[in-house]
């Protein structure tokens, strides 16, 4: 049952050669011949792949507001890493007789990812890697058309998608807000880091954040002493010195924790606050899925595979696409099939373990479809700590003390 | 008068050999460099700096030389076992970690885990002579006893690639547990034994077919079961058992090879890695990862006798009677 690649390189090299300079009927004949010779002598050659077709879905970002020229803008997160994933997926293919395609659709800015998908993915494809906002990815989860596909969400945070929100078509591959809070709390708590001052942004993301933040403090016992909301400038040549200053002269606290996710004053807060204090959250100590610094439990070979490839640092959706597609990989090699309803039940049963460079097994928790995963703590150039944080304790896996528990969930999946 | 002193020397040397015990070879990835460890005695003889990040490590038959992938120099270097001066090195292909040495000491295969490659070494010309394709990052590679077999694991793959020693070519693929990491052979080559880390399993296959004999999977108690991550697997050469290191949950299994049942779980290091038997095989040495030590296991009444410091990350273990 298992091709030789070896073998089936030398085959295809020599179609390549030779057939041209031989006219088209011939070429049949011979084709047919070498069909023949490779169906009788090698039967295992004969047996047909098995194919298995993946959609990429995206849209095209809007720049945002250039705040810093340190970070360039990454137009393609996301598709670099599928794309690995789906060469990793092919190498095992190979020997198993199975082959992977993945066809990206990137929705232009003032497209509708609905029409695309009803369109062009639907009928084609069951499995659809999504790298879209929220809001995007319940609609399509909610049409007709959806009804029978898998959504592998590789960019929201939403802790509501985990919960009232969640629908029985999507797994989630990167850690909700929760979970990176989750993190964060651990670590503050070991340092015993108790008192926090929480600084949040203007945004909706911010505030959930924030809300993950608050949940956290509550859970492992923290004292939020001082929460207040930035409303200054964002711009970093009139705001950092003055406002900061005094923004920061607060009651006595640890450490400042910070929910800006979109990176708009965030980074200017370490050095500038009234009293010496370390920052964390969304900037400072950071949690993240991936993280250029992690280099651990071979994580330096997926790092250098990475940018060989994709010539950049990988990003989280990146890691979020590649083990979306090496767990599909994974599913079709175990259950060799491509059939949905198996794929997704190996995918969500105990049997199903999953590397992600990360040092422990990753696997989908039943009860909501998010992948269970340790959470990076890394400073700008350090990685500090990962997550779960030693010493916090779960009867069935310690990964289950980051985010919701199945006792705490609010997801009731409908079958659909 | 020659016979008699020839005898009395070899007498005298059998002696000798019982007085000046085996030693333990250590490489110490941290450190860059090798420790020497007289077990009997249980100490830290010396430890002599060897290159960048060494990690895997051979003894030839002749136990003459020791090969150790120094792998941020790209290379893996041959040391004299007595001296410990470097007499050479062989082109193994970027960041070497593990390679294999078959039992007749002229060829050693090489794991580039970069490049989903084998290297084959012809070790006497110190020339690459072959490599072959193999799955994604392939890590742990074994050579069988009777020279029939290579094989090589890929951990991304998730596949033991079965590569005839005669062709350098791959004739037997077959889906293993995730993550695979390390594989022995029975001493009779018969059985492979190879263990998943994040299945947290070990699979017995049979050389003969290719085929899976057994899944083993462990249980410690008090210890969630990501935490059991196997890596280092050898097995005695009367097949009565077989050793584990189960990595970060701290410990070794001590498997019944006839039954495959796990008969024992001891307490060792942290992140233990890899494992060695003396040549009497009446201990086992373990290399503890992140707790910087190694552990003897007295086999006859299966306990951890000593644990004796050897240095910063000790990674690969071999034992020189």
């Amino acid at each position: 049952m298992f091709v030789n690649p070896l073998k089936l390189t030398a085959n295809n090299l020599f179609a390549k050669n030779i057939m041209p300079s031989i006219n088209l009927p011939n070429r049949i004949l011979i084709s047919l011949l070498c069909l023949l010779l490779i169906s009788t002598l090698h039967p295992a050659y004969a047996k047909t792949k098995l194919i298995i077709n993946i959609a990429y879905l995206s849209q095209e970002q809007k720049n945002p507001p250039q705040l810093s020229n340190l970070d360039p803008f990454v137009s393609d997160k996301g598709l670099k890493g599928a794309e690995l994933g789906i060469d990793d997926d092919n190498t095992t293919g190979d020997f198993t007789g199975q082959h992977f395609n993945l066809v990206k659709f990137i929705v232009p800015l003032e497209g509708s990812v609905v029409d695309t998908f009803n369109k062009d993915i639907a009928t084609k494809f069951q499995y659809v890697i999504v790298n879209l906002n929220a809001e995007q990815l319940n609609t399509l989860a909610d049409l007709p058309a959806a009804k029978n596909s898998l959504l592998f969400d590789v960019a929201t945070l939403d802790d509501a998608l985990r919960n009232e929100h969640c629908r029985s078509n999507v797994l989630h591959l990167l850690p909700n807000r929760a979970m990176r809070a989750d993190a964060l709390a651990q670590y503050m708590l070991k340092k015993r880091w108790s008192k926090w001052f929480l600084v949040t942004g203007s945004s909706p993301e911010d505030r959930l954040y924030a809300d993950a933040l608050k949940r956290s403090a509550k859970r492992f016992g923290m004292k939020i002493v001082t929460e207040k909301t930035w409303e200054h400038s964002y711009d970093a040549r009139k705001t950092t010195q003055s406002d900061i200053a005094a923004f920061t002269q607060v009651d006595d606290y640890d450490v400042l924790v910070v929910a800006d996710e979109h990176g708009e004053f965030g980074e200017y807060l370490d050095y500038r606050t009234w009293q010496a204090r370390p920052v964390i959250g969304t900037q400072g100590l950071i949690a993240s899925a991936w993280h250029k610094t992690h280099e651990q439990w071979g994580a330096i070979q997926m790092q250098n595979r990475f940018k060989d490839k994709a010539g950049r640092w990988m990003e989280e959706q990146d890691y979020g696409a590649y083990l979306a597609v090496r767990a599909l990989g994974e599913a079709t090699t175990r259950s060799l099939s491509s059939e949905l309803n198996l794929i997704k039940a190996y995918l969500l049963s105990p049997a199903f373990a999953l590397n992600g460079y990360t040092g422990a097994p990753l696997s989908f928790r039943s009860w909501d479809g998010q992948l269970r995963m340790p959470v990076l703590l890394a400073a700008p150039r350090s990685l500090v700590a990962v997550a779960p944080i030693e010493g916090f304790l779960h009867p069935k896996t310690e990964l289950d003390t980051l985010g919701y528990d199945q006792a705490e969930s609010h997801c009731q999946w409908t079958p659909q | 008068m020659i016979k008699k002193t020839s005898l009395s020397l070899a007498l005298w040397l059998l002696c000798l050999g019982q007085v000046a015990a085996e030693s333990v070879f250590v490489t110490l990835e941290k450190d860059n460099a090798l420790a020497v460890i007289d077990p009997i005695a249980g100490k830290l003889i010396k430890t002599i700096p060897i290159g960048q990040r060494p990690r895997g490590i051979a003894i030839s038959p002749d136990t003459k030389y020791l090969y150790i992938a120094t792998s941020d120099d790209n290379t893996i270097k041959i040391i004299d076992a007595l001296t410990f001066k470097e007499i050479g090195h062989l082109p193994s292909g970027k960041d070497p970690e593990t390679f294999a040495l078959n039992p007749a000491g002229n060829r050693i295969y090489v794991s580039n885990e970069d490049d989903s490659l084998v290297t084959v070494i012809d070790v006497a010309h110190k020339k690459a002579i072959k490599q072959i394709k193999v799955g994604v990052e392939p890590e742990g590679i074994t050579v069988s006893p009777d020279n029939r077999w290579l094989v090589s694991a890929s951990e991304t793959t998730n596949m033991v690639h079965w590569i005839d020693t005669k062709t350098n070519t791959i004739v037997e693929n077959t889906l293993v547990d995730p993550r695979p990491r390390a594989l022995s052979f029975t001493a009779d080559s018969q059985q492979l034994w190879v263990s998943s880390e994040m299945a947290g399993s070990v699979m017995v296959l049979d050389a003969n077919n290719q085929q899976l004999i057994k899944t083993i999977k462990f249980e410690v108690s008090g210890i969630t079961t990501d935490k059991i991550q196997p890596v280092g697997v050898v097995i005695d050469k009367e097949r009565r058992h077989a050793y584990v290191a189960l990595g970060p949950a701290n410990r070794v299994a001590v498997i019944n090879a006839q039954s495959f049942e796990v008969e024992k779980i001891l307490l060792v290091g942290q992140r233990v890695w890899n494992l060695a038997f003396s040549p009497d095989q009446k201990r086992l040495y373990t290399t503890n990862g992140t707790s910087n030590d190694m552990s003897i296991i007295d086999l006859d009444s299966q306990t951890v006798t000593k644990s004796i410091g050897v240095g910063t990350y000790p990674w690969g273990v071999v034992v020189k009677p």
